[in-house]
C-alpha cells in the first residue's frame, strides 16, 4: 500500500530514530529489525524505563502516544515477548519496542510514563499472566477475578474439565 | 448531637450498570456518591468478554473476517478494513484501486452510519428523544444501501484479503449519490434540535472537560481526543487506502468538553459526505481483487496497521508465524483504550452528567470487552 | 326528599362523571401521547388494537391491573403500599374543584358543573398538590433501592423550590379576582372581560413552567429520569400500584391544563369575551369551551415533551431560585403598585 515516494522516506526517518537512541542507549538495544515499513527494537528489560522516558521526551522524537501493548508467548523458549506500539502524534512515526523476557519474570510498569499504560498491562496480566512491577492496580480486567489461569498463553487448555 | 451526625453522612456506593440504560450495553460504573456528586469512580468491565483474541489463533485469515464484525457492532466495516488491510500488508499484497475507492465509500458511510447511532443514543441519554428516531431513519437507508451491496446490514462481512469480493452492483452509485445529496440537509435538522437549544448547550458545554496533553497521555484517540484540540488523523497523518488523494478537512475542539465532541462528529459527517462524493466521481473502472492465493499463508514475521475507525484508531497487531493461522492478534480497540479516561472524566460530576459523558466518549462494549 | 337529591345524589353523580371522565381522558391522553409521538418521530405508534390503536391504552390497563403485583422484600411494606394511593387519591381529590363550566338547567333543576366551589378553592389545590408529592417521596423511600432514593431525593427538592414559584405567580393572579375560589376567578375574568393571561403573561409563563415542573413531565422529568435513574422513583413498582402511579402522572398533566385555563385563560368563557360581535360563540356550550382550551395545553405539554432534552437536576434548582422566584416577586410588586395607584 505504500507508494514508492514514502518507500524512500519513510527509512531515513527511521535511521534518524535509531540513531538517536542508540547515541545513548547502545547498550540497551539488543536488536533492530526494520520489515514491512515498521521499525522495531528489542532492549534489555531493565532499560525499559529510561528508554521509554527518553523516547517521550526527546524532542525530536517525541513518542508521545503509546498505542498499545501486547505479550506474545513462546512456550518452547519459556519466554515472553511483551510489545509496545508506540506513535507520536507530533511527527507521525511508529516504533514497535520489544522487551523479552522468561516465563515467571515481571517487567516494570510503564504506568508512570504513560498513565494509558494502565488498562494495557491489566490486559496483558489477565490474558498471559506477565506481572507488571511498580503497576498502581495490577488486577484482572476482562475476566472475572475468581478466573484460573491466563487465556492468551498457548499452553492454555482449550477444552477438558476445570480441575 | 447534630454535629456527630453530620459528621456520621457516608458516601453512597452505586453500580451503575451493567443493566442500565444509558451505559450502552454491559458497562458497569463503580460510583462514590456524595449526594448526587461522583467522589470516585471505577469502570468495571468484561461482561462481553467472548475471546476474540484467542479465536483469531485457531481461525484461518479470511476466517477471522466475520468474527471482525462482531468487535464495534455498529462500524462492522471499519473493522473488517482494519482486518484485511493489516494482512495485506503482513503479505505484501497491493489491492487494485476501484476496490479502495469502493472500500473507502463503504467505509465512510460506516462512519456516517456509526455516528448516527452515536448522535441519536447521546441525545437520547441526555432526555430529546426525537433526535434517536430521527437518526435512526437516516441510518436505515445506509443500511439498506450495505443490502444493496453485500446482502447484510449490520455485519457486513464487506471486504476481502486482496480487494473486494464482488463489484457494486448496478445502481448503487446512483443511490449513494441520492443519499449524501440529501443528507446534510438531515444534518441541519439535528442541529436545529439540539446545537442553538439552550437546555443541551447547559447540559453539554463544560462538561466532561479533559485537557490535551491529559488526553494523549490516556491514549484517547479518535474524535474524543480532537474534541480537545489535537488534530491527529490516522486519514491524514498516515494515509492508508487511497485517503492521501482525497481531500478532507479534520474538525477539533477547543476545550474537549461533550459539546465539542458533539460538534466534532457532526462535523465528521459532512465531511464523510464530502469523501465519498469525491470518491464516487474518482473510482476508476477495472479489477476489484488482487491476485491472491487460495490459500493466505503469509511469510512468518509481524504487523501493526492503524486505521481511523469512528471512534478512534482501531489497529491489529499481527504476528505470523508462517502458517495458515495467526500466531497471536492483537486487537487495538478504541473503545477500550477510550474508555480508561471516563473516570477522570466523571469525578466532580453529577450523576447526570455520567450518561452524557459515556456518550461522548462512544463506546461499545463488544469492542470494549472483545 | 328534595335535600337528598341535592346533597347525596346530585354530588354522586357528579364525583362518578368526574372520576370517569378523569380516566376515560388518561386513558385517551395516553393513547395521543402514543401517537403524537410516533407522528413527530416519523414512526407509527400503536395502531394495532381497535381502530387506529384507540384501545391499546386498555390493553396496557387491563395488563397492568392483571398482573402478578411483585413487592421486593427489602421494602417498607406499609408506606411501600400506601404511598402510590397517596400519588393517585391526590390527584383525583382535586379535579373536584375545577369548574368545567357556569350552570346548567336540567329539568328544571340548576345544576352546577363543579363538584364544590371553596372559598378557599386555590389553597385547597396546592395543598393536595403538595401532599401528592409525599406519594412520589415516600414511594422512592420505601423501595430501600438507590436509583429509586435518589429520584425521590430530587422530586422533594424540586417540589420544594417549584411550589414556591407557583405559588407565588399566583399571588399577582389574585389581586384581581379578590377570592381563592375558582369559579370567583373565572366570574372576575368575565367582569373585567380579559383573560389574566393577557394581563398578567409574566404571572402564566412561571406558572406554566412550574407547573410542567410539578407534573413530572420533559424538560423537568428528573425525579423518573430513565437515562440516569432507570425508573427513578417507581422503579421498585410493578402492576397495579406503577399503574396508579402513572395515571396519576398523567392525571396532574390534565389538572395542570385545567388550571391553567381556568386562572389565565377564562375557564369556560369563550376567546374574547370583550369583543361584542362574537357573540354568536355564545351559543356553542360553555364546557366546549373549557375543555378545548384543556386539550390546547395538554397538547403543549406533549409537544414539549417531543422536542426538548432534559435539564440537570441543579441547572433546574438554579431555573427556579434564580430566575423563576424573583420574577414572580417583582411581578407581584409591579401589580400591586399599578393596582393601588388605579385605585
Amino acid at each position: 500500500m505504500n507508494n514508492e515516494k514514502e518507500k524512500i522516506e519513510i527509512p531515513e526517518n527511521f535511521e534518524k530514530i535509531i540513531h538517536k537512541i542508540s547515541e545513548f542507549f547502545s547498550t540497551a538495544i539488543i536488536e533492530k529489525k526494520f520489515d514491512r515499513g515498521e521499525l522495531t527494537l528489542t532492549i534489555k528489560p531493565e532499560f525499559l524505563i529510561p528508554v521509554a522516558e527518553f523516547l517521550k521526551q526527546e524532542p525530536e522524537l517525541k513518542f508521545d502516544f503509546l498505542s498499545d501493548i501486547c505479550a506474545v508467548h513462546f512456550p518452547k523458549e519459556k519466554k515472553f515477548e511483551i510489545v509496545y506500539n508506540l506513535y507520536s502524534i507530533t511527527f507521525h512515526h511508529r516504533l514497535r519496542l520489544k522487551v523479552k523476557i522468561n516465563e515467571g519474570e515481571s517487567v516494570t510498569s510503564l504506568t508512570r510514563v504513560w498513565s494509558g499504560a494502565n488498562w494495557l498491562e491489566r490486559e496483558v496480566y489477565d490474558m498471559s499472566g506477565v506481572v507488571f512491577d511498580g503497576h498502581p492496580d495490577l488486577k484482572r480486567i476482562l475476566l472475572s477475578e475468581d478466573w484460573k489461569g491466563h487465556p492468551l498463553r498457548k499452553d492454555y487448555p482449550l477444552s477438558g474439565e476445570e480441575e | 448531637m447534630g454535629k456527630r451526625y453530620l459528621e456520621h453522612t457516608k458516601e453512597i456506593i452505586m453500580n451503575m450498570g451493567p443493566q442500565h440504560p444509558s451505559t450502552h450495553g454491559v458497562l458497569r460504573i463503580k460510583l462514590w456518591l456524595d449526594g448526587e456528586t461522583v467522589v470516585k469512580s471505577e469502570p468495571i468491565i468484561g461482561y462481553l468478554h467472548r475471546g476474540i483474541e484467542k479465536l483469531a489463533e485457531f481461525r484461518t485469515y479470511t476466517q477471522f473476517m466475520p468474527i471482525t464484525d462482531r468487535l464495534d457492532y455498529v462500524s462492522a466495516a471499519s473493522n473488517n478494513l482494519a482486518w484485511v488491510q493489516a494482512v495485506e500488508k503482513l503479505m505484501g499484497i497491493e489491492v487494485p484501486r476501484r476496490a479502495e475507492f469502493i472500500r473507502v465509500i463503504i467505509t465512510e458511510l460506516m462512519r456516517i452510519a456509526n455516528h448516527l447511532v452515536w448522535l441519536g443514543t447521546q441525545a437520547n441519554d441526555i432526555g430529546a428523544v426525537t433526535v434517536l428516531l430521527y437518526c435512526f431513519r437516516e441510518r436505515e437507508e445506509i443500511l439498506d444501501i450495505f443490502e444493496m451491496f453485500c446482502g447484510a446490514r449490520l455485519t457486513l462481512n464487506a471486504f476481502r484479503i486482496g480487494g473486494l469480493a464482488h463489484d457494486i452492483p448496478p445502481g448503487f452509485k446512483e443511490r449513494v449519490k441520492d443519499f449524501i445529496e440529501r443528507f446534510p440537509k438531515y444534518i441541519d435538522d439535528y442541529e436545529r434540535l439540539l446545537s442553538e437549544n439552550r437546555i443541551w448547550l447547559q447540559r453539554t458545554k463544560n462538561v466532561g472537560i479533559i485537557s490535551a496533553e491529559d488526553a494523549i497521555d490516556l491514549g484517547l484517540s479518535g474524535p474524543s481526543l480532537r474534541g480537545s484540540g489535537v488534530k491527529w488523523d490516522i486519514r491524514k497523518s498516515n494515509p492508508y487506502s487511497v485517503y492521501d488523494e482525497l481531500e478532507f478537512d479534520i474538525p477539533t475542539g477547543e476545550i474537549g468538553d461533550v459539546y465539542d465532541r458533539y460538534k466534532v462528529r457532526i462535523e465528521e459527517m459532512r465531511q464523510s459526505v464530502r469523501i465519498i462524493k469525491q470518491a464516487l466521481e474518482m473510482m476508476p473502472e477495472g479489477e476489484i481483487r488482487a491476485k491472491v492465493p487460495r490459500i493466505i499463508k503469509p511469510p512468518p514475521g509481524e504487523v501493526y496497521h492503524s486505521i481511523e475507525a469512528p471512534k478512534g484508531e482501531l489497529g491489529f497487531y499481527i504476528v505470523s508465524d508462517g502458517s495458515t493461522m495467526p500466531y497471536r492478534v492483537k486487537i487495538r480497540a478504541p473503545s477500550f483504550v477510550n474508555l480508561q479516561s471516563l473516570s477522570k472524566m466523571i469525578e466532580g460530576h453529577l450523576v447526570a452528567d455520567i450518561v452524557a459523558i459515556i456518550g461522548s466518549i462512544d463506546i461499545v462494549l463488544g469492542e470494549v470487552d472483545r | 326528599m328534595s335535600i337528598f337529591i341535592d346533597f347525596v345524589l346530585i354530588p354522586i353523580i357528579k364525583i362518578l362523571v368526574i372520576v370517569t371522565f378523569v380516566f376515560v381522558s388518561v386513558l385517551i391522553l395516553i393513547w395521543i401521547e402514543r401517537r403524537f409521538q410516533g407522528f413527530v418521530q416519523s414512526r407509527l405508534g400503536p395502531n394495532r388494537v381497535g381502530p387506529q390503536g384507540i384501545l391499546q391504552s386498555v390493553a396496557d390497563a387491563i395488563k397492568l391491573l392483571t398482573k402478578e403485583d411483585v413487592i421486593p422484600n427489602q421494602v417498607d411494606r406499609f408506606i411501600f403500599n400506601i404511598s402510590p394511593i397517596i400519588a393517585f387519591v391526590t390527584a383525583l381529590v382535586v379535579f373536584a374543584l375545577i369548574p368545567f363550566g357556569a350552570e346548567l338547567n336540567i329539568f328544571g333543576r340548576k345544576i352546577t358543573l363543579y363538584l364544590a366551589d371553596l372559598n378557599i378553592g386555590l389553597l385547597f389545590i396546592i395543598g393536595f398538590n403538595s401532599i401528592g408529592v409525599f406519594g412520589i417521596i415516600l414511594g422512592g423511600w420505601a423501595a430501600k433501592s438507590k436509583y429509586p432514593l435518589l429520584g425521590s431525593l430530587r422530586s422533594a427538592s424540586q417540589m420544594i423550590s417549584y411550589e414556591v414559584a407557583l405559588i407565588m405567580s399566583l399571588v399577582s393572579v389574585l389581586f384581581f379576582s379578590r377570592s381563592l375560589s375558582l369559579v370567583e376567578i373565572v366570574k372576575a375574568q368575565q367582569e373585567m372581560k380579559v383573560w389574566f393571561a393577557f394581563i398578567q403573561p409574566l404571572a402564566f409563563f412561571i406558572f406554566f413552567i412550574a407547573g410542567v415542573a410539578e407534573s413530572n413531565r420533559l424538560p423537568f422529568d428528573l425525579p423518573e429520569a430513565e437515562s440516569e435513574l432507570v425508573g427513578g422513583f417507581h422503579t421498585e413498582y410493578s402492576g397495579m400500584k406503577f399503574a396508579f402511579y402513572f395515571v396519576a402522572e398523567f392525571a396532574h398533566v390534565i389538572f395542570f391544563s385545567a388550571l391553567v385555563t381556568v386562572l389565565f385563560f377564562g375557564g369556560w368563557l369563550r376567546p374574547f369575551p370583550n369583543v361584542d360581535w362574537l357573540n354568536f360563540l355564545d351559543y356553542i356550550p360553555p364546557v366546549f369551551w373549557f375543555l378545548g382550551k384543556l386539550a390546547f395545553f395538554v397538547f403543549i405539554f406533549m409537544w414539549i415533551r417531543a422536542t426538548w432534552p432534559r435539564y440537570r437536576y441543579d441547572q433546574l434548582e438554579m431555573i427556579s431560585w434564580k430566575w423563576l422566584i424573583p420574577l414572580a416577586l417583582v411581578n407581584i410588586f409591579i401589580t400591586g403598585l399599578i393596582v393601588i395607584l388605579v385605585k
